[in-house]
């Protein structure tokens, strides 16, 4: 059967997600949660027409004289996707009015999900070129199921086979229905897909930032148009699913999150494994059999046994990431969690693992709740924001809502002929599925991505003429660049990593007083006690803490980043007469601070004052530093706010080895040392030092 | 420099045998690198710090939820006040918070969205701010309602603004981009001062050096390396390797001798400046998750890492242990930062919320 998405939709959708390249949050691929989507997607739809009150009669009301299929024909860029990464199994048809791909088979595994996942994939029999056959192989492999890998082992695709075709349409009857005159077509295709079973059409449009580019090449794609045919796995048949991503299916081990994913579907796989994974059973209810289930409790202590986890909580947070990002799920609930009980879980298949790289359309989704509706199970009824969202849907699509019906209803003909058994499991993970990609109210889209990992690998809108994007098509300049790098790093001096480590343990024993998360303060943490008394004190200049003036014997640098300590130390240097030294260095900081207008003069005047030949308050500085100084300053191109740093740095040197150490052994902060020992004692202290 | 040394008559022709030859180049030094620097590992930070007492219990709770915006938080930062907090959201809203009082007191609601980074000038007057409008743009801090009025932008890159701090002045803001460069900006007149070309993929993090002079800063990138730049030649003074994926986040230690990065990889890594080279890895198996953001203590001897998992995770970076894991978030944790006196830490999270732990 055939899941027909028509093009109009897609057009509309493409569009809203395309057009506003310029800002960028309509067009990232990282959704926010699903109502929001379907109402955003919404508002861009142009006005359509009536509403159709409910599914029965949209099948007999179609206007074909409004019929989607005359939609302008979208110009795909996926052809160019195609023939760079042969691997999509995607199949393109151009018609004058339509734009449709077929994928034979309808799996579209996109390589990463079928390589990387050798084991566990359900990704059919060996390709086979005519649509029909196609269909057969699939239900010959219907019976895999997750909880029966090795069945799939058995099945395991050879290397993705591309096609060259030509006269695609000749070779897949559903999509020469598509491509049939417009009005005729929305009835005739439903009906010829329902009768060509194993048939997933989805639409080559795939929305993505490049299509304006790209458009150039669409005159390529229906001669040119790949395709490469894969059996589907066995439970994709029936669903209401699209394609993978084309546009990112080449670039899956790409994707942002696939590194994640990979981490993940290892641990699946472990615990998928015969004798040590988790022990996975039919249970035996009234009435009827629960297949395929473990309970949330062995997979909990299964965690706790194989992995480096600190504890249950631990545990159990583990689980809930692997079933919100779909791995696992509880078998009658669409909150993706995990509880540490007897509920039961059951396994992803692997065709629906999110490293396949999934971005359902809005009408996959329609298409599988309206499936749902017509299936008369308890188990399968919609949940309240499932219907509210079929609501919508059905609004939004109204003037294609006959398709998407149709399509629902032969993918339900096709589910009815399937054993009882097979079908729960089936049922559930195309559950799950859309329980990850459209989740609940309240639950985490796991799909979404970061914007910046997407810009950067999905698209160039923005990242365009960076020095960057040129550097890595360059890979000479790039490896001439690590080359340059690892030299100066072999040039450079270093110091034995015990020294290093010792510094480190150092710090934090001279530190680790003042480190609130380790010991507690002086007085009270104001965010432990609601009490601002800790800052309150500090910003009463009189009462300066013991610990504070403890701080400022660590280094010149605590000293001067203290506001009190730096007047203390101005003082104490104004009675030795070398107050100038400071003066310099605060002048030549205060300077680098300023904005650039006022630069110029700054400079000017610091040398004027500091290391002009008649300066009024001469630093002693090497005539080595004062000379760097005299070049910066003269300089053509006029001075920058780094010319003193020498000799800056040079004066801030003699400071610390002179003026500072004889600070610190000066009566001025002993007394000074002991004066706020004596108040802190007179302030009750509730916590005391702890360590 | 390597091409020297490589015929270049036919460039066309030469072209893969001077790529081959640049490569094996690369890896001869690598190795080389590598042997140099093992003469001087004599000996594990861990080891070193086995005289320590275990951190065998910090006591941190989450003390309050900061609830407002509508969509994913992506960046915050502390006032130098200690109590304020900014931050930007993917609903393009900028909002000031009273953390201490939960109380928004300003929000502005930018032209864009997915406002990716925003800081604080120093004197706690102004916030800069941008992200994907490629822009930084500051606005005063002012008590009226004209905060949006007043806003200025100071500069542009070719692509997304992933971040931004003020240089120890309010009169400078260093941004990293999208672009893969860092650049300087001079506030008042959008002058470019400095810009910092050598990253070969986006930069994600920047961070300044907590020195005297202030001449030096980090940058972790997509390229998974952190360099250290110059900020007066604008050259790389130093560069580490190691992360297997994108590093999302830089951090100096509090000493200003080593660095903590955070990557996609789900490790944190510990670089010591002066050994030149990586003295401590954080990971573990069940950590699979990549690290978005990082921060240490005090005191250096703690690092807070949030987790695209939902948790933040505390390392002891001498003994290279976890101490604990903070739960709280319902989504990815995109930011973690201890307030300017080390009392408090923050997280920002995509479940549109910012918590302060103490």
């Amino acid at each position: 059967m055939v899941t027909m998405n028509s093009e109009a939709d897609k057009t509309q959708a493409t569009n809203a997600s395309s057009a506003p390249a310029k800002q960028p949050a309509a067009a990232t691929p990282a959704e926010p949660e699903a109502v929001t989507k379907v109402s955003a997607t919404l508002a861009a739809t142009p006005p359509a027409g009536t509403p159709t009150a409910d599914c029965s009669s949209s099948s007999c009301s179609g206007n074909s004289s409004t019929d989607p299929l005359a939609a302008i024909p979208h110009r795909s860029d996926a052809a160019t996707t195609t023939l760079t990464n042969g691997n999509n199994n995607v199949a393109f048809v151009e018609n004058e009015a339509t734009v449709a791909v077929t994928m034979v088979g309808g799996g579209s595994n996109p390589v990463g999900g079928v390589t990387t996942s050798p084991k566990a994939a359900t990704a059919g029999a060996s390709p086979k070129i005519a649509p029909a056959t196609a269909a057969t192989a699939v239900t010959a492999v219907a019976t895999t199921t997750p909880a029966a890998p090795p069945a799939a082992t058995a099945a395991v695709p050879p290397p993705a086979k591309t096609v060259n075709a030509d006269a695609t349409t000749s070779t897949t009857p559903s999509s020469s229905t598509a491509a049939a005159s417009a009005s005729a077509a929305s009835t005739g295709s439903g009906k010829q897909s329902g009768a060509s079973s194993g048939l997933l059409t989805v639409n080559a449009n795939h929305h993505h930032h490049h299509h304006h580019q790209q458009s150039s090449s669409q005159s390529q794609s229906a001669s040119q148009a790949q395709q490469q045919q894969q059996p589907p796995p066995s439970s994709s048949t029936t669903l209401a699913v699209p394609s993978a991503s084309q546009q990112r299916g080449g670039k899956n081990e790409d994707a942002p999150n696939i590194l994640v994913y990979k981490k993940m579907e290892a641990i699946i796989e472990k615990m998928q494994a015969e004798t040590t994974g988790v022990a996975v059973r039919t249970v035996k209810a009234f009435m009827s059999k629960v297949p395929s289930v473990f309970t949330g409790a062995d997979l909990v202590a299964w965690i706790l046994k194989n992995f480096d986890v600190e504890d249950v909580t631990e545990a159990l947070h583990f689980a809930h990431l692997l079933s919100s990002h779909g791995y696992i799920f509880p078998i009658d609930d669409h909150a993706l969690t995990v509880k540490n009980d007897g509920t039961f879980y059951r396994f992803q298949t692997p065709y629906f693992w999110p490293s396949n790289c999934w971005e359902p359309e809005n009408t996959d989704y329609a298409v599988y709740l309206c499936k749902r509706t017509m299936q008369n199970k308890t188990r399968l009824e919609l949940a309240d924001y499932e219907a509210e969202n079929l609501a919508k849907l059905q609004k939004m699509f109204s003037r294609k809502w006959e398709f998407i019906f149709m399509q629902a209803e032969s993918q339900s003909k096709v589910a009815k002929k399937r054993d009882k058994l097979e079908r729960k499991v089936l049922d559930s993970q195309e559950r799950a599925f859309w329980d990850v990609h459209r989740p609940m109210p309240g639950c985490v889209n796991t799909t979404e991505i970061d914007i910046k990992k997407a810009y950067r690998r999905g698209g160039s809108s923005h990242g365009t003429g960076s020095a960057g994007a040129s550097l890595a098509k360059n890979p000479v300049e790039q490896l001439t660049r690590i080359i340059a790098l690892r030299k100066q790093k072999l040039e450079r001096r270093t110091i034995k990593v015990s020294k290093a480590a010792e510094a480190l343990v150092a710090y934090y024993d001279q530190y680790n007083e003042f480190d609130y998360f380790i010991t507690s303060p002086e007085l009270p943490n104001p965010w432990q006690t609601d009490s601002t008394e800790m800052w309150d004190t500090e910003k009463n200049s009189k009462e300066v803490p013991v610990r504070r003036v403890k701080r400022w014997a660590f280094s010149l640098r605590e000293l001067l980043n203290d506001a009190i300590g730096r007047e203390q130390f101005t003082k104490f240097l104004e009675k030795e007469y070398s107050g100038e030294n400071l003066k310099f260095w605060e002048s030549v900081q205060e300077m680098k601070a300023l904005p650039q207008s006022e630069i110029k003069e700054a400079i000017q005047k610091i040398w004027q004052e500091f290391l002009a030949p008649d300066a009024p308050c001469p630093v002693n500085v090497d005539s080595k530093s004062v000379e760097l100084a005299r070049e910066a300053v003269s300089s053509p191109n006029g001075p920058n706010r780094w010319c003193f740093d020498v000799a800056a740095s040079h004066v801030y040197h003699l400071m610390k080895s002179d003026s500072y150490s004889r600070y610190l052994r000066s009566d001025m902060y002993k007394d000074y040392l002991n004066c706020s020992r004596k108040k802190i004692k007179s302030i009750p202290n509730l916590f005391g030092v702890k360590r | 420099m390597s091409e020297s040394a490589v015929p270049v008559s036919n460039a066309n022709a030469n072209a893969t045998e001077k790529m081959a030859s640049l490569v094996r180049e690369a890896e001869n030094l690598k190795t080389k690198l590598e042997e140099e620097r093992q003469k001087l590992n004599d000996v594990n930070l861990s080891n070193i710090a086995e005289r320590l007492e275990q951190i065998a219990y910090v006591n941190i709770k989450p003390r309050k939820v900061l609830k407002g915006h509508q969509a994913k938080v992506l960046c915050t930062d502390w006032s130098p006040d200690k109590r304020h907090i900014i931050s930007s959201s993917q609903d393009g809203r900028l909002i000031i918070w009273d953390a201490f009082t939960t109380n928004k007191e300003h929000a502005v609601t930018m032209p864009t969205t997915w406002i990716m980074a925003c800081a604080y000038a120093p004197s706690g007057n102004f916030v800069a701010c941008g992200g994907l409008d490629n822009k930084v743009t500051v606005y005063p801090i002012t008590s009226d309602e004209e905060m949006a009025a007043k806003k200025r932008t100071v500069g542009t890159h070719t692509s997304y603004m992933s971040c931004c701090i003020y240089p120890n002045s309010d009169q400078q803001i260093l941004t990293g981009s999208g672009d893969s460069t860092c650049a300087l900006w001079d506030v008042e007149s959008g002058q470019l001062l400095q810009s910092f070309h050598g990253h070969s993929g986006d930069v994600m993090a920047i961070d300044l050096a907590p020195n005297e002079t202030g001449n030096t800063f980090v940058s972790g990138s997509c390229d998974r390396m952190a360099f250290i730049w110059d900020m007066r030649s604008g050259h790389v003074v130093q560069s580490f390797e190691g992360h297997q994926s994108d590093v999302n986040s830089v951090k100096f230690h509090p000493c200003g001798d080593a660095i903590a990065t955070g990557s996609d990889d789900s490790s944190c890594r510990l670089y010591d400046m002066r050994a030149d080279r990586e003295v401590a890895v954080f990971a573990k198996e069940s950590i699979i998750f990549g690290v978005n953001s990082v921060d240490f203590s005090v005191s250096g001897r703690l690092l807070f890492a949030g987790y695209n998992d939902y948790t933040v995770n505390l390392w002891d970076t001498l003994k290279s242990e976890r101490v604990c894991l903070l739960y709280g978030h319902e989504n990815k944790v995109s930011c973690v930062q201890v307030s300017p006196d080390g009392t408090a830490l923050s997280t920002g999270s995509w479940d549109y919320t910012i918590r302060v732990w103490a």
